[in-house]
């Protein structure tokens, strides 16, 4: 399980930051979903991997750390509200200017001024 | 337990929400609240940082439970110093932004205003890594608002730039915690203090590239180089008043570096020496020398100002990349002068734009008030080239003086006094062509416009006579801040009154 779930999270970290090199607006965004999770998965791995485990302290042997749990929750939540206030921002610049290259413009606007 | 350190954070809380809700449509009920909220934090601070000043820590555990387990809120000298700074900061934005109209230009101004105060609040009171998290992201997403306040396509564009590196600094930052979860299994920073000492010689890989991560996020929000390349088009960008309220954004940066490099992973732990402090130094340098050569190469002025940011940053930086107590006073002493003079800067420059066609650097027609914002552009800009006699020389005088006892004193000495020189010739070029060689250009008479407003001119004037008082006032601050840093040099007291302190928890029933 240990190679599927590092696997998983390699190829969620590559793939994202592969798009978010593209630099235009929607593959950026894509990559940055991907990223995040890419870290959701991360996270709750980072309390160890447990199959079947109660998730607080009993008298079990072993049991799953709870507290991975709340982190990614507060993560997804959070990078949730992110994302969509990174799609309407973006959807507002590239709306206004009939652009989504996330780069400032290439021309350099230095018009004669005096 | 004294509710009073919460306030900072559930005053604002409280207040967005009931200017969103209640108050939407009347823009001068908003601005009541607002200046009254902003008074009450600036009291409270006052009042937090006093009850600190002899060396208490408070501390505050939410729901009573106990500290590795539950969340904290942790007050110490260095805490209520940045809630204090930012306090007083956000009063003279606040007076500004009302007093140029800026809140009326787009919606929610106010409300947004209120959560970015409550985050920076809660990001210097929190003593809990995830926690600092959740606040980051409070004051970036209110952050976002304010940057694309009164909308525009060039700063929606600059915006998307801004929204999307932080975010990617975001899972950077959630990549970290969760690094130093898995090696130590807590996020509470006294406990992860006491836990990275019990981190075996052979077992450092993690831990190693945990401190190296979150000092990768920590350096995205102050802008160090090379992480630098959100800051300059976000902050020329942003509305004035908005610009000059992120210049406390990236101290909480350098904050998070000193309180999380001294506490929890500081120089002498053997378990993650010689991972980060080797290139924290030398990229401080390089951002401390290429922003005030951008100083020196800006086209417009406000990009100019954005590069003096970098600059001070970088000098920040340096000081703080020495670890030494007396290098994080003189730190300290200069980000208190440089959030002042960078606020400044910034309104001024807004000022600039109210009445001149562009902030390009060319000759153009005087802009309306000249010889006032002139003046105050001129005691701004010595005060952050760092010319005596404002607080910027002294702050820079600290900082070479913590550099003589490191081993690098001849490269830390070069770089400061050689980019101090290079800002000075900056700062002289852009206000010798905005304001002297604008009486050579013919005004054309069409429409005689209105002055700056009294009261903008007068915020402005007070961080500027604030930075008078810190050069003053300069030895008693400077005490303070050496008080400060030998504070976080003993964290012992910190550690002590986080994990000790008994709460829900340390009182078991019987049967358990």
């Amino acid at each position: 399980m240990e190679i599927l779930v590092a696997s998983a999270v390699g190829i969620l970290t590559a793939a994202g930051l592969y798009l978010v090199m593209r630099l235009r607006t929607f593959p950026v965004i894509l990559g940055v979903s991907l990223l995040t999770y890419a870290v959701n998965v991360f996270l709750f791995a980072s309390g160890r991997l447990t199959i079947g485990a109660p998730p607080i302290l009993t008298d079990a042997e072993t049991y799953a750390d709870p507290l991975p749990q709340a982190l990614v929750l507060t993560a997804i939540v959070i990078s949730f509200g992110m994302t969509a206030v990174v799609v309407m921002i973006s959807l507002g610049s590239y709306l206004g200017s009939n652009d989504d290259g996330v780069n400032d413009p290439l021309l350099d606007k230095d018009e004669d001024l005096s | 337990m004294s509710h009073w350190i919460i306030l900072p954070i559930v005053l604002p809380a409280m207040l967005a929400p009931f200017i969103v809700l209640a108050a939407r449509h009347h823009i001068s009920i908003q601005r009541v609240f607002a200046i009254a909220g902003v008074l009450a934090q600036l009291v409270i601070a006052a009042g937090l940082a006093w009850t600190t000043s002899d060396g208490t820590i408070l501390l505050y555990q939410l729901g009573d439970w106990a500290a590795p387990f539950g969340i904290v809120l942790v007050g110490d000298r260095l805490s209520t110093m940045m809630v204090l700074l930012t306090a007083i900061l956000a009063m003279f934005v606040l007076i500004y932004a009302i007093a140029t109209k800026w809140d009326e230009k787009g919606a929610n101004f106010h409300a947004l205003f209120q959560f970015q105060l409550m985050g920076i609040m809660g990001a210097f009171l929190t003593g809990d890594l995830f926690n600092l998290f959740v606040f980051f992201e409070v004051l970036l997403i209110a952050s976002y608002g304010l940057m694309i306040h009164a909308g525009g396509n060039d700063r929606l564009r600059a915006g998307v730039q801004y929204v999307l590196f932080n975010l990617l600094g975001s899972t950077l930052f959630l990549f970290a915690l969760g690094s130093i979860y898995a090696e130590t299994g807590t996020l509470n920073m006294a406990d992860l203090a006491y836990r990275a000492t019990l981190i075996g010689p052979d077992a450092t890989v993690g831990i190693r590239v945990a401190a190296v991560l979150l000092l990768l996020v920590f350096a995205i929000k102050a802008a160090l180089v090379p992480l630098h390349f959100w800051l300059p088009s976000s902050y020329a960008e942003a509305p004035g008043p908005v610009a000059a309220l992120f210049a406390i954004m990236t101290k909480v940066g350098a904050y998070a570096i000193i309180r999380v490099y001294t506490l929890i992973f500081p120089p002498n732990l053997e378990a993650t020496t010689a991972s980060f402090d080797v290139w924290l130094q030398p990229a401080a340098l390089l951002s401390l020398a290429l922003g005030m050569i951008g100083v020196l190469a800006a086209k417009k002025l406000d990009r100019l100002v954005a590069f003096a940011v970098i600059g001070s940053m970088g000098m920040v930086l340096v000081a703080i990349s020495m670890f030494t107590p007396e290098s994080i006073a003189a730190a300290l002493y200069y980000i208190i002068h440089s959030t002042f003079a960078g606020a400044a800067l910034f309104l001024i420059v807004d000022l600039v734009k109210s009445s001149r066609r562009s902030l390009d650097l060319v000759a153009l027609p005087p802009v309306v008030g000249a010889p006032l914002i002139a003046g105050l552009f001129f005691a701004a800009a010595i005060a952050m080239a760092g010319l005596p006699p404002l607080s910027g020389f002294i702050g820079k005088l600290l900082i070479l003086d913590a550099a003589v006892a490191s081993g690098t004193q001849g490269l830390i000495w070069t770089v400061i006094l050689a980019s101090s020189l290079i800002a000075v010739v900056g700062f002289g070029r852009a206000g010798s062509t905005v304001f002297w060689k604008a009486k050579s250009i013919v005004p054309t008479q069409d429409h005689p416009q209105q002055g700056p407003h009294v009261m903008a001119c007068a915020a402005i004037g007070t961080l500027i006579a604030l930075l008078a008082l810190l050069t003053v006032l300069g030895g008693y601050v400077h005490e303070y801040t050496i008080a400060t840093s030998n504070q976080l040099f003993d964290p012992a007291p910190y550690i002590a009154t986080v994990i000790e302190t008994p709460g829900k928890l340390s009182t078991p029933t019987e049967g358990y």
